[in-house]
């Protein structure tokens, strides 16, 4: 027997591509373009975002039949706030460098739509399992963007990758540097981030047309 | 006073919170369809922020900050509740809302109907509680100054949307590739504005000088932490308009 039936599966890999939270919902855009100067930035958000939303899922699909109707988006930003002070903790213990770094926008994972979007669209209807899962493939959609997006910005816009210069040395102009390349620091500032996610729309919504918005 | 005209227009124009930190951008992207709702919703979040950002400010004087609760008593001066922030900033946040909530619904039911759900969302719009830790994290001195800010960062922010709304509207007849169509065309816009407001950078210091805000880039900045690793206080502000090109 397959670990996952097809359903379930495809709770997890629609998300990634055709169902992506950023490009197709819209949602969790803020945190997507302001973090992503640096790659290991980029990576550790998505890996918060996966923890808190698919905890969050889990726990507001358990309690989903004993949550008054008027007060759930109260009871869903008690789960989400509590989630994140755990990981802003953690992130201030371990890394601190980069829970500087990332500053205010751990603390806007709470308000960050996907989360609040995939709690109010799944997790109150749907079963535990099942719930974990939508999490996580949600989470991985929104983390896979923000690595495509932090990645090129950092290799333009620093010559590095996760740190390590990859193009060559800048100041003493081996590598890529001796031909006279320069680095494009504009892509370190924050409008390139906004034309790099049109561009990564660009991209996706020409290989399926079926995305395409009618005017 | 020049302190309090100098935050007026950095909020506004050089923090400003769609184009500087995309603070707000789902509902930025989502309203601006028609210009009538965006001035809407840009009007509700200048309420929500004005009035928000203050009383979160109270909070963290007198109860979240490190030695706030001095005033209970000389043995509670230890206490640092800071981690508290989040819960307690978006629990006034949504009660606020809904206070809001309410009154529109009673002075401008037309107002009410047209904002739909997207007047609840503020509660969890980015740039409302965005505004509250980014008030926190600069450390914002009083509480005038305060209100200053939650103003001033509404203002910039119906600036954007009220900006983005009138361009969409103009670019439903323009001969946009498919693919690009609605969201895509969007950021990309989004983005060239964003380039456009870096020009008010040099508003506050005359164009010649070195700009008044001189934060060391992300990458520099690590490695000043390395040193300081001990010391809780932060002398520098966390901005991330301050990424910029490493000097070689």
């Amino acid at each position: 027997m397959a670990l996952l039936s097809k359903k379930d599966a495809n709770l997890i890999l629609d998300p990634l591509a055709d169902n992506n939270p950023i490009t197709i919902q819209v949602l969790g855009i803020c945190s997507a373009l302001a973090i992503t100067a640096e790659l290991k930035a980029s990576i550790v958000m998505a890996l918060s975002v996966i923890f808190v939303l698919g905890l969050g899922n889990v726990v507001i699909s358990l309690m989903r039949n004993i949550i008054p109707s008027k007060i759930r988006i109260i009871v869903q930003l008690v789960v989400v706030a509590a989630l994140v002070i755990v990981v802003d903790q953690v992130l201030k213990a371990f890394a601190y460098q980069l829970s500087k770094t990332l500053a205010v926008f751990v603390g806007l994972i709470i308000t960050n739509c996907i989360i609040m979007g995939r709690f109010e669209a799944f997790a109150l209807g749907n079963g535990v399992k099942r719930s974990f899962l939508d999490g996580i493939g949600n989470a991985a959609g929104y983390g896979i963007i923000l690595i495509i997006v932090g990645f090129f910005r950092e290799l333009l816009g620093s010559g590095t990758l996760l740190g390590i210069a990859v193009l060559g040395d800048p100041i003493a102009k081996t590598g890529l540097y001796s031909f006279g390349y320069e680095n494009n620091g504009f892509m370190l500032l924050s409008p390139m981030a906004l034309i790099v996610v049109g561009l990564l729309i660009w991209v996706q919504r020409s290989r399926n047309s079926a995305l395409i918005e009618e005017n | 006073m020049l302190e309090h005209v100098e935050l007026f227009f950095k909020s506004i124009f050089i923090d400003n919170m769609v184009f500087a930190t995309f603070l707000g951008m789902c509902s930025y992207l989502a309203v601006s369809k028609k210009v009538t709702t965006a001035v809407g919703l840009g009007a509700a979040v200048i309420f929500v922020l004005a009035v928000t950002v203050p009383l979160n400010w109270l909070l963290d004087q007198y109860l979240l900050r490190d030695g706030a609760l001095a005033w209970l008593g000389p043995e509670y001066a230890d206490y640092n509740l800071s981690f508290l922030s989040f819960i307690l900033f978006i629990a006034t946040i949504a009660t606020m809302v809904q206070l809001v909530e309410i009154v529109v619904e009673k002075f401008s039911p037309a107002l009410y109907n047209s904002l739909g759900i997207f007047l609840p969302l503020i509660a969890v719009n980015c740039a409302i509680l965005g505004g509250s830790l980014f008030m926190q994290a600069r450390e914002i001195p009083s509480l005038g100054l305060a209100f200053n800010y939650g103003l001033s960062s509404g203002i910039g922010w119906f600036l954007a949307i009220l900006a983005i709304a009138a361009i969409r509207e103009k670019i439903r007849y323009s001969n946009v590739p498919p693919p690009l169509r609605g969201l895509g065309i969007t950021f990309i816009i989004t983005g060239l504005m964003a380039i456009g407001f870096m020009s008010f950078g040099g508003m506050l210091t005359g164009g010649d000088e070195v700009p008044v805000v001189p934060e060391p880039t992300t990458v520099q900045k690590t490695e000043k932490e390395e040193l300081k690793l001990d010391k809780e206080q932060e002398e520098t502000v966390v901005s991330f308009n301050s990424i910029t090109k490493e000097k070689e």
